[in-house]
């Protein structure tokens, strides 16, 4: 069965706007839900992903081209929103 | 086992949890050890204004490309293992911005202000989080203030302003300065041992190295010149320009990240030039078209410019055109070739020869 992936387009949006809209978006996700991410800040590279890691998700993939990176994870699970 | 190592015992055995500010420099990291070092569960809040300097901004222009990209405050979330929650908070900030009950210092940065906003913000989440979750909630709020760091914000007298204008009164701790101010309730309830804590004041920065490295933290930012585009003189200017030119002190997140990019010329009150460096920028610029006019070289390699405001004559376009022209590559030859976009979608192709640089007076550079 194909996986339901929820995107995110946060093209032309500098960090840390790609995260924060990254983590408003997991907060409306269930556990195990898969997100991908598109950017344009090639920082999001690194704070996408660092960002799930602080936070519990996992990061399925990275990829990166010229003008896009795309980051697909899946949703840990939830904590206590501050 | 060294002494910053060892946890303070908590014999009713509830651990105590802060909210930490985490700007991402050294001095909330030191704040957020110390408070780890004493047993204590932090949590770390960084806030967007809008405003922070961050390494991506760097990223947009290729000159600044191998400068550090990563967000700091969230780097030092994981180097510490703690949660980190970013919060934007942009939009109610404007106010602090545009109204400042304390004025502003050296240039548009409203730093007491500022201060008290956010451990306001803090203030209003640890209370939201202790009625939500009650003792899982937190006890207090820890910032990495010292006092006489800061001219505006950090002096012995702000301290207290801080903490009773944002509301967060005496659970606000500040781990690096505690000792030279009145104990606070983690203090006085024996959550944390004021005796280790320490008295740093002033400007000078070795006491800060010298816990690091007791710390055992080899690595951490070093912002040249803080971490808000409000202290930069040339950035402030530039939104004190935008202000006068539109007869109104607002604006919009776009128009403060638009004033970070590109070199801005305001041949004219009702309109501004921003014309990107390099290829980045363009890239960059490239995203607003479809909101402002935008100028282009065809007949040469050369910049993207946006306008923002109004050309009330074709005399007023092609002197802007001409202005784009003198950045392109074509800047020596007789005619260079430029296409007008409209945010609509509508292009048309002049023709100009590039301005020569006494045709741009400096007063015309913003910033």
């Amino acid at each position: 069965m194909t996986e339901n992936v929820h995107e995110l387009d946060v093209r032309r949006q500098l960090c840390p706007i790609p995260v924060i809209k990254t983590q408003n978006k997991v907060n409306e996700l269930a556990q195990g839900a898969v997100l991908r991410v598109t950017c344009t800040d090639p920082g999001a590279l690194n704070d996408i992903p660092a960002w799930c890691r602080i936070n519990g998700h996992e990061v399925l993939e990275t990829e990166q081209d010229d003008r896009e990176v795309v980051i697909t994870l899946r949703v840990g699970e939830p904590s206590v929103a501050l | 086992m060294s002494e910053a190592a060892t946890p303070i015992s908590h014999p009713e055995s509830i651990q105590r949890r802060a909210i930490a500010l985490v700007s991402g420099g050294l001095d909330s990291m030191l704040a957020v050890k110390a408070m780890q070092e004493q047993g204590i569960h932090v949590e770390g809040v960084n806030f967007f204004t809008g405003f922070c300097v961050e390494g991506h901004t760097h990223a947009i222009r290729k000159k600044d490309q191998d400068k550090n990209k990563r967000n700091n405050a969230l780097w030092v979330a994981e180097k510490l293992g703690i949660k980190l929650h970013i919060v934007d908070i942009s939009e109610e900030y404007k106010d602090v911005v545009l109204n400042p009950k304390h004025g502003y210092g050296a240039n548009l940065n409203p730093c007491l202000d500022c201060k008290i906003f956010m451990v306001n913000q803090a203030t209003l989440m640890l209370n939201k989080a202790r009625e939500l979750a009650g003792e899982k909630g937190f006890d207090f709020i820890v910032t990495g203030e010292v006092v006489g760091q800061r001219p505006k914000s950090q002096r012995k007298e702000t301290m207290p302003i801080i903490s009773s204008e944002s509301g967060a009164d005496d659970r606000l701790l500040r781990p690096l300065s505690a000792r030279n101010l009145p104990e606070t309730l983690p203090e006085r309830e024996g959550w944390v041992d004021r005796e280790r804590l320490y008295d740093f004041s002033g400007r000078n920065r070795k006491p800060q190295m010298a816990l690091a490295r007791k710390f055992g933290l080899e690595e951490y930012a070093q912002p040249a010149g803080g971490c808000c585009f409000l202290t930069d003189e040339s950035y402030s200017n530039k939104l004190a320009d935008l202000w006068r030119a539109r007869n109104e002190r607002r604006y919009e997140l776009d128009d403060i990240m638009l004033l970070k990019v590109g070199r801005h010329i305001r041949p004219a009150e009702h309109h501004k030039l921003i014309i990107s460096r390099e290829e980045g920028e363009n890239r960059f610029l490239e995203g607003y078209r479809y909101q402002f006019t935008s100028l282009t070289t065809v007949s040469c390699p050369g910049p993207l410019a946006l306008v923002d405001g109004t050309f009330e004559s074709d005399e007023e376009l092609r002197r802007a055109a001409a202005i784009v022209a003198r950045y392109s590559k074509g800047r020596a030859d007789d005619e260079v070739v430029l296409e007008v976009k409209e945010p609509g979608g509508v292009a048309r192709e002049v023709a100009v020869r590039p301005a020569l640089p006494d045709e741009i007076p400096l007063s015309w550079h913003v910033g």
